[in-house]
C-alpha cells in the first residue's frame, strides 16, 4: 500500500531528475558552442550554408502558413464583431495577432518541425555512422562544425523568415478585409495603424531570436546524443520536435509575461 | 615505444568494456589487436585519438600521454594520426575529393592547388583515381574503404589506426585491402593499429599481435608465437573452435 502511495512521487522525482540532467547536458553544449565562436575559421563559411536551408528553404511553408492565418483571421474577427464593433478593427485584430502572436508562434512551430527535425536527423545520422568521430580525428572541433553555424543560422534567419511571413499575413488579411468583407484599403489601414506601437516589432523579433535559438539547439543536442541506428535517429528527432514545441509555447508564455 | 596502452579501465555504466588492457606499437609496426566482437577493441583505438578518455590507466603517443593533453594538444595530436573507420565514416554530403581534402583543410599553409594535388594523389594511391567527384553514396563498400585510407593519409600521419578494415567485404577486395595497408607501411613508413577478427586478413597485415579477452590483454607477441601459443583463448580465437576453451576448463 505504502509502495502504491510513492509510486507518483518517484515518478515525479525520476522525471524531474531525467530533466535537469537534460537540462544539464544542453547547457553545457549551449556553453561549448559559445566557447567554439572563437574557431571562426571553422564556422564562417558553413553558417551562410546553413542560413540557406535554415531560413530560405523555410520561406515557403512559413509563408503558406502566414497566408491562411491572416485570412482566417480577418473573417473570424468580421464574424465576431457582428457590426457592434466598426469593422475597421478587423485591420487592429489582424495586425496585433499576426505580429505578436501568431506570426512568430505559428512559424516557430512550423520550423521547429522543418527545421529542428532535419538538423536532429542529419546530426543523429552522422553520429550513429561515425561522421561526427570522424570529424574529431580530424582535428575538428565537431561543435564550432555542427553546433555553432546552425544555431547561429536559426537566431538570424528566424527573425526574416517570421517577418517575411507576419508581412504576407497582414497583406492576405487586408486582401480578404477588401474581397470579402466590403471594407476599404484606408478602414483596414486605419485599423492597423491605430493601436501600432514600435514595440510590437521589438517583441515579436526577441520572441523569434529566442525560438530560432531553441530550435536549433535542441535539434543539435538530440542529434549530437543520438545512440544506436536508425530508430535511435528516429526517436531523437521526435524528442527534438516535441521538446522545441514545448518550449516555444513556453517561451512564448514567458515573453508576454515578462515584456507585455 | 610509438603508441602504448598501460593498464588501461573503462566502464560504460556498469558495463566494464576495459578492466586493466595493456598493449603497446612499436615504431614502424602494424599491430593487430585481436579480440572478439564487443571485446573493446574500437573502444581501445578510440582511446588513442582521445575519443575517449580512460577510466583509469595510461594512452601514450610519441612519448605524449593522450589522457591528459588540452584541446589543442589533441588536435595536434590527431594530425599526425590517421583513422580508418569501420564503414569508413564518409561524409555522404560531400564528394569524394572533398572527404579526402577535409584534413588538408585544417592544416596551416597548404594552398588549394597543393590540396588538390595532394588530394589526387592520395586517390591515386588507393586506385581510386577519377573517383573524385562521386559521392560516397555512388561507391561500393569496398571503394568506400579504400576512400577512408585515402582521407587517413592525406595528412601524411605518422600513424594510421584501422578499425576492422576488412568487416563485411568479399575475399578479393579483403585481400586488397589488406595490400593497401601493408603498402602504406612500405611506403609510407607509418606505425599501423588494426583491430579485426578476421585472421586470415590478420596475418597477412601483422608484424605482430595483441589480444583482448575480457577487457584484459590475453596475448602479445609475433605471428609465429600466437601460431604456437597453447593459449586455449588464444587457440580458439584463431582456429575458430570454441570447443578448446571448454576442454581447457
Amino acid at each position: 500500500m505504502t509502495s502504491l502511495l510513492r509510486a507518483p512521487f518517484a515518478a515525479i522525482g525520476r522525471g524531474g531528475r531525467t530533466l535537469m540532467v537534460g537540462l544539464g547536458q544542453w547547457g553545457r553544449m549551449v556553453w561549448e558552442a559559445i566557447v567554439s565562436l572563437r574557431d571562426v575559421d571553422v564556422w564562417l563559411g558553413l553558417t551562410l550554408r546553413q542560413m540557406t536551408r535554415v531560413g530560405v528553404d523555410s520561406v515557403p511553408i512559413a509563408l503558406f502558413i502566414a497566408m491562411f492565418t491572416g485570412i482566417v483571421l480577418a473573417l473570424q474577427a468580421s464574424y465576431t464583431f457582428t457590426g457592434a464593433i466598426p469593422l475597421y478593427f478587423v485591420g487592429v485584430l489582424v495586425g496585433k495577432t499576426m505580429m505578436l502572436e501568431l506570426g512568430p508562434v505559428l512559424t516557430g512551430l512550423a520550423l521547429s518541425g522543418r527545421v529542428g527535425a532535419n538538423i536532429s536527423a542529419e546530426l543523429g545520422t552522422m553520429r550513429v555512422t561515425e561522421q561526427i568521430d570522424a570529424l574529431e580525428t580530424m582535428a575538428y572541433p565537431p561543435v564550432a562544425y555542427l553546433v555553432v553555424p546552425r544555431v547561429l543560422a536559426g537566431i538570424i534567419m528566424f527573425p526574416l523568415v517570421t517577418a517575411l511571413a507576419i508581412g504576407v499575413g497582414i497583406a492576405a488579411g487586408w486582401l480578404t478585409s477588401l474581397q470579402l468583407l466590403d471594407m476599404s484599403t484606408y478602414e483596414f489601414v486605419y485599423g492597423l495603424t491605430l493601436f501600432f506601437q514600435p514595440f510590437d516589432v521589438t517583441f515579436a523579433m526577441v520572441k523569434t531570436i529566442s525560438f530560432g535559438f531553441v530550435v536549433t539547439s535542441i535539434g543539435c543536442f538530440y542529434g549530437f546524443r543520438t545512440r544506436g541506428g536508425a530508430e535511435g535517429v528516429g526517436r531523437s528527432t521526435t524528442q527534438a520536435v516535441v521538446v522545441s514545441s514545448m518550449v516555444i509555447l513556453v517561451l512564448d508564455a514567458f515573453w508576454a509575461i515578462t515584456l507585455l | 615505444m610509438a603508441i602504448e596502452l598501460r593498464d588501461v579501465y573503462k566502464a560504460f555504466g556498469s558495463k566494464e568494456v576495459l578492466r586493466g588492457f595493456s598493449a603497446e606499437a612499436r615504431d614502424g609496426e602494424t599491430l593487430v589487436i585481436l579480440g572478439g566482437s564487443g571485446s573493446g577493441k574500437s573502444v581501445t583505438l578510440k582511446h588513442i585519438v582521445g575519443l575517449l578518455e580512460p577510466d583509469r590507466g595510461e594512452v601514450w603517443v610519441d612519448g605524449l600521454r593522450v589522457d591528459e593533453l588540452d584541446r589543442e594538444g589533441l588536435f595536434e595530436l590527431r594530425r599526425n594520426v590517421g583513422y580508418v573507420f569501420q564503414f569508413a565514416a564518409l561524409f555522404d554530403s560531400m564528394t569524394v575529393a572533398e572527404n579526402v581534402g577535409m584534413g588538408l583543410k585544417r592544416l596551416t599553409g597548404v594552398s588549394k592547388e597543393d590540396r588538390l594535388r595532394r588530394v589526387e594523389e592520395c586517390l591515386a594511391r588507393v586506385d581510386m583515381a577519377g573517383y573524385g567527384e562521386r559521392l560516397p553514396a555512388e561507391l561500393s563498400g569496398g571503394q568506400k574503404k579504400r576512400v577512408g585510407i585515402a582521407r587517413a593519409i592525406a595528412t601524411e600521419p605518422r600513424y594510421i589506426l584501422y578499425d576492422e578494415p576488412t568487416t563485411g567485404l568479399d575475399p578479393m577486395t579483403r585481400a586488397v585491402i589488406d595490400e593497401l595497408i601493408n603498402r602504406m607501411k612500405a611506403e609510407l613508413g607509418v606505425t599501423g593499429i588494426v583491430i579485426t577478427h578476421d585472421m586470415e586478413s590478420a596475418f597477412r597485415v601483422a608484424d605482430r599481435f595483441a589480444m583482448i579477452h575480457d577487457g584484459k590483454q590475453q596475448f602479445q607477441g609475433s605471428p609465429d608465437e600466437i601460431r604456437s601459443s597453447a593459449d586455449p583463448m588464444v587457440r580458439a580465437f584463431i582456429e575458430g573452435r570454441p570447443e578448446l576453451i571448454e576442454e581447457a576448463e
